[in-house]
């Protein structure tokens, strides 16, 4: 027996709903509509803004320090999510066919539990030109001195390589919880029929882990296009805007120089790159559960 | 009667599984090996497992528990350090964000999922429509915000925009009372229960296990939150690890930066997550076992 008549929680639940919504009016929705509106004005902090049209996107689109952000930062995510995927669908293999170890597991995850900041300053001291260990191990099979933040080369192989480091066991482990899911029986199954390891991974692991390695494969993106942390730690955006990213492009524009107008007009490219790549995660999340269902 | 017969591939694999728990493990020993070096010994001993001269000075100093002297003698620049107090303000800065909002996101999740009321799908797709916005586009008007509200170098500037809602934990937590069993609330009705009752001597304590998993998500992010606290908290008196760790970088020379001290500190800002790991490993990682195959 249910409720007989209709029921109305109308005041229950706006209170229930009070505090989230007052967080996401005055900390998500009043400064994302603020922001779109600053990005069309010359505001810099301390004059009262004023509209100024689509100044600061034609300025920003023949802003070659702009184009070089979004280059290098297409570089970053290609070797980023590169080597993370790769690495960590290998980790994960290796793992889901060895086994089910939760110390080993947790081991995996140390480093995502770290600050970036720790990270980038611990391999700024393990990567140091002169003193650093691995440049010491590079000595003692007669190669190196190589400057990992220094070079222009280098820096960003060298901060996309720490941040897989940081991130490839977060990741094989989303992918593991996927291979959980798959039936055991398939695998017992193809063994009796004499398959090789290779091959159940190309016909059984990975066919059907594809919904939630294309969802991890989107989250990460979104992780990656990101990156500020590590950068504003280690590099700076140097060797000479090598590692200039797209985020530390805007937090230098808007904390720097204090042009919060063109910094919120870079802010939106990167929202609509973002958004783009959110609204596909959305579908696959929807996708990949009824695949897994 | 079977017996285990060796099988090169398998060995091969756990060679392969050494590797990357060496790689993983090995940055975070050579990190607490040069905690332990004394700072002159930095040139001269850095190739074996274990330092020569084994010292807790290093700690001694960055905790702020030395004189400026001996904090020189010791190889630091004689800024002050107060880890002590970073490492304090950033437990702080954690528990109050992962409590509040932990709190308020199950309320609203709950509302979402079970109450009902006029409107609720469109405002439920409203709020998570938030999702689709990236941090760094309401980061720069929150600051601007929370600096015309006075609020620069205060906590309650540094939790704002994080205490009371994040769009993932009101999706998170929706689902999961969506999928509770509604016979029990159903029965608490019919007990004379209102909707507070159910939520939270019912609803709250069949949810133990999202709700943790939540609250320690939370938690994690927080810890390593970087550029909001940065912007916003800066001061000595607020300052969390992160930020302390970067400003400790910048105080120290170019030249020649202060290792021991920095490995000593970036040890610290590990230790409360080590703790976390060591006591609620099992959780953390059926935590993820949970989200990522939602």
């Amino acid at each position: 027996m249910s409720s007989t008549k209709p029921r109305d929680d109308r005041r229950a639940a706006w209170l229930f709903l009070l505090p989230v919504l007052v967080g996401f009016a005055v900390f998500y929705g009043y400064p994302a509509a603020r922001g779109v509106w600053y990005s069309v004005t010359d505001y810099n902090m301390l004059n009262t803004a004023t509209y100024v049209g689509a100044e600061n996107y034609t300025k920003l689109l023949q802003d070659d320090q702009f184009w070089n952000a979004m280059l290098v930062t297409a570089w970053y995510v290609v070797l980023n999510i590169g080597s993370q995927t790769l690495l960590a669908l290998g980790i994960a293999t290796l793992m889901h066919r060895l086994t089910r170890s939760v110390v080993l597991r947790a081991t995996l995850l140390l480093p995502w539990l770290v600050p970036n900041v720790t990270i980038g300053l611990l391999w700024m001291w393990l990567l140091d030109t002169n003193l650093g260990f691995v440049n010491q191990l590079l000595h003692t099979v007669g190669l190196g001195p190589v400057g990992f933040f220094t070079d222009e080369t280098w820096a960003m192989p060298t901060v996309a390589g720490i941040n897989t480091w940081a991130y490839t066991g977060y990741t094989a482990l989303l992918l593991y919880a996927g291979m959980l899911q798959i039936p055991q029986y398939l695998y017992e199954g193809a063994s009796i029929d004499g398959a090789g390891e290779w091959r159940m991974f190309r016909r059984i692991t990975l066919p059907l882990l594809r919904p939630v390695l294309a969802l991890v494969l989107v989250v990460s993106l979104i992780g990656s296009f990101q990156i500020f942390d590590t950068i504003a730690v280690t590099t700076k955006g140097g060797p000479v805007s090598a590692t200039q990213v797209i985020y530390y492009f805007i937090y230098l524009q808007a904390f720097k120089y204090f042009h919060m107008g063109y910094a919120a007009a870079a802010a939106v490219f990167l929202a609509l790159i973002l958004g783009v790549l959110t609204a596909i995660q959305m579908r696959l999340l929807r996708a990949s559960r009824s695949d897994l269902a | 009667m079977t017996r285990r017969t060796f099988n090169p591939g398998r060995a091969l694999a756990w060679v392969a599984m050494a590797v990357v728990i060496v790689v993983t493990v090995f940055p975070f020993w050579w990190m607490i090996r040069t905690a332990l070096t004394p700072a002159a010994d930095i040139y001269t001993d850095n190739a074996s497992l274990l330092p020569e001269h084994p010292t807790l000075i290093n700690f001694l100093r960055v905790l702020g528990l030395t004189s400026e002297a001996e904090a020189r003698a010791a190889g630091g620049s004689g800024a002050h350090l107060d880890f002590a107090g970073y490492l304090w303000n950033s437990i702080v800065y954690c528990g109050l964000i992962a409590a509040v909002q932990t709190l308020f996101c199950a309320m609203a999740g709950y509302a979402f999922a079970r109450l009902r009321f006029p409107g609720r799908d469109l405002v439920f797709a409203i709020v998570i429509a938030a999702l689709m916005v990236p941090p760094i586009f309401t980061l720069l008007p929150n600051f601007i915000l929370v600096k015309d509200l006075g609020w620069m170098n205060t906590m309650a500037g540094m939790v704002a925009p994080t205490i009371l809602m994040t769009p993932f934990a009101v999706f998170f937590l929706r689902q999961f009372f969506l999928s509770l069993p509604r016979d029990v609330e159903e029965a608490a009705i019919l007990d004379g229960n209102g909707p507070w009752g159910i939520f939270w001597r019912i609803a709250l304590p069949m949810s133990r296990g999202p709700l943790i998993t939540i609250g320690l998500t939370t938690t994690v992010w927080a810890w390593k939150d970087y550029l909001w606290p940065l912007l916003v908290g800066r001061d000595e008196e607020n300052r969390l690890v992160t930020v302390a760790l970067g400003v400790f970088l910048q105080q120290s020379p170019n030249t020649q930066p202060d290792w021991t001290g920095l490995m000593a500190a970036s040890t610290l800002s590990v230790l409360p997550v080590l703790l976390l790991l060591v006591f609620v490993g099992k959780r953390l990682v059926q935590s993820l076992n949970f989200t990522g195959s939602k």
